[in-house]
């Protein structure tokens, strides 16, 4: 298996889809507040643009849970999550963008977006996690994540909520290491003690 | 609808910056200030589209053939939007906003970037129903001439109907959406009373200049595209297109936070992106 320890991240992008509270909440809740590295996640969710998701997940985390702004700068201490019904882009300058472009495999926010704008952001710099999902979003844009010498991850889909995503995303050579939601828990929690 | 990945088509953000620039001095378009992430996004999808491989075969293409360039143009800078986007806008629109324009004797509106115009129906409609569409008149602006041919038109698909009627409802509109269109086929065509007020016009928010004075305006989703020091501009020419105590209505996900004119604007309603001009 290849593994990543010659990376230094400097950016953690998370993509789920359906069943992704629970799996987001196991792999981030226990993570501390001084974790190094940003972690940024789009989360597919209805148009309605009330903060559930967010209210939610900070009631479960250490970490601040914020939604990702316009134009805000990217900084460590944060889990930022893809506003509903807007693209999430991230400039090479590590500042967010949004966009109410067309959806992208019938998601707005898109993984694959996200993903791929963060690749060229951050180049070998770059964890990709995919997560649980019945949709084929996630998987091109990790492609991209692992092709620009980022790090790439899904969740092993025999232990997935809804194995499709990470399956695909398997399916096309765009996964280096699939892992259980405590395996990708542990891997966090590596990443934190190495800082 | 989906669009393509970036995988097959290898170019840095560098690289496309330069191609933007050499499109800003060969034409004059410039869109060189915007947001460079879903530019490079666009150029790619009109890369995957016309089946062309890489930047300098695209810049050849269009040199060589005007019509491609005009396709390009209009690809790289659409905007798509719905009707009663954000219907809790719209609610709080009617209920902040209206009676205030209704002191006005001529109510002066300006949807800047208007895209298809749903928005602007939109608008029309919530000025019906507060009887004030009579003395309003509505100028519906955007950079992308065939977008503005769509919205003159009113013709719209029906298959969005039913999730327009849901954001209608939402919004507090007071009828019901279909007294306000005729179906055909698959398609739904607004009423001809609500486009008496509107005038259509291609602007273009880089480089033109106020041409009006608005009570009103609104430019939603639009921002987000521009880098700040664009946003910056466009909110200065929107500042100098308001009267005193005129409105200026963001998307949900814009603010005046990196602009001078952050002080020069109250909030109406914060949550909304809603203020008034008070200098």
């Amino acid at each position: 298996m290849e593994t990543a320890s010659d990376n230094s991240f400097l950016a953690i992008a998370i993509g789920v889809s359906a069943g992704g509270l629970h799996a987001l909440i196991h792999i981030l809740s226990e993570l501390s507040a001084d974790f190094p590295i940003p972690i940024i996640v789009v989360q597919h969710r209805g148009k309605d643009y009330k903060d559930l998701l967010e209210q939610v997940l900070q009631s479960k985390c250490l970490l601040h849970i914020k939604q990702a702004d316009e134009k805000e700068q990217i900084e460590k201490g944060y889990i930022y999550i893809a506003p509903a019904n807007y693209h999430l882009l991230i400039e090479m300058n590590k500042t967010f963008s949004l966009t109410s472009d067309v959806y992208v495999k019938y998601s707005r926010p898109s993984i694959d977006l996200l993903f791929e704008t963060a690749a060229e952001a951050y180049k070998r710099n770059l964890l990709g996690i995919l997560l649980t999902g019945a949709s084929s979003d996630g998987a091109e844009g990790l492609l991209e994540i692992k092709r620009q010498g980022g790090y790439t991850i899904a969740q092993d889909p025999k232990t997935a909520e809804y194995p499709y995503m990470p399956q695909a995303a398997i399916a096309i050579g765009a996964v280096q290491n699939i892992l259980t939601l405590d395996e990708i828990k542990s891997y966090l929690e590596e990443i934190y003690e190495r800082r | 609808m989906s669009l393509p990945t970036s995988q097959s088509y290898q170019f840095s953000q560098e690289e496309s910056r330069l191609f933007l620039d050499s499109i800003k001095f060969m034409y004059g378009y410039d869109f060189t200030e915007y947001a460079e992430a879903s530019v490079k996004r666009r150029i790619i999808n009109f890369m995957h589209v016309h089946k062309i491989e890489t930047l300098q075969e695209l810049s050849k293409l269009l040199l060589k053939e005007e019509s491609m360039f005009e396709i390009f143009i209009q690809e790289l800078s659409v905007t798509v939007t719905e009707m009663f986007r954000d219907p809790s806008f719209y609610k709080s629109l009617r209920e902040n906003v209206m009676s205030r324009l209704a002191t006005y004797p001529v109510i002066k509106v300006w949807v800047a970037g208007c895209a298809t115009g749903e928005e602007v129906y939109s608008i029309a409609i919530l000025l019906k129903e507060e009887g004030l569409l009579e003395r309003s008149i509505i100028y519906a602006t955007d950079i992308n001439q065939k977008s503005i041919s769509i919205a003159k038109e009113g013709l719209y698909a029906v298959d969005n109907m039913k999730s327009y009627t849901s954001n209608y409802n939402e919004a507090g509109g007071k009828k019901s959406l279909s007294e306000y269109y005729i179906s055909k086929y698959n398609a739904v065509l607004f009423d001809k009373s609500l486009r008496q007020n509107i005038v259509f016009s291609p602007h273009n928010l880089t480089v033109d200049k106020s041409f009006n004075e608005f009570q009103l305006v609104i430019c939603r989703n639009v921002l987000i595209y521009f880098n700040q020091e664009l946003q910056n501009k466009v909110i200065n020419l929107f500042h100098d297109s308001l009267c005193s105590f005129g409105f200026l209505a963001l998307g949900n996900k814009e603010s005046l936070l990196f602009t001078d004119k952050k002080k020069d604007f109250e909030d109406i309603d914060k949550k909304e992106r809603i203020f008034m001009k008070i200098q």
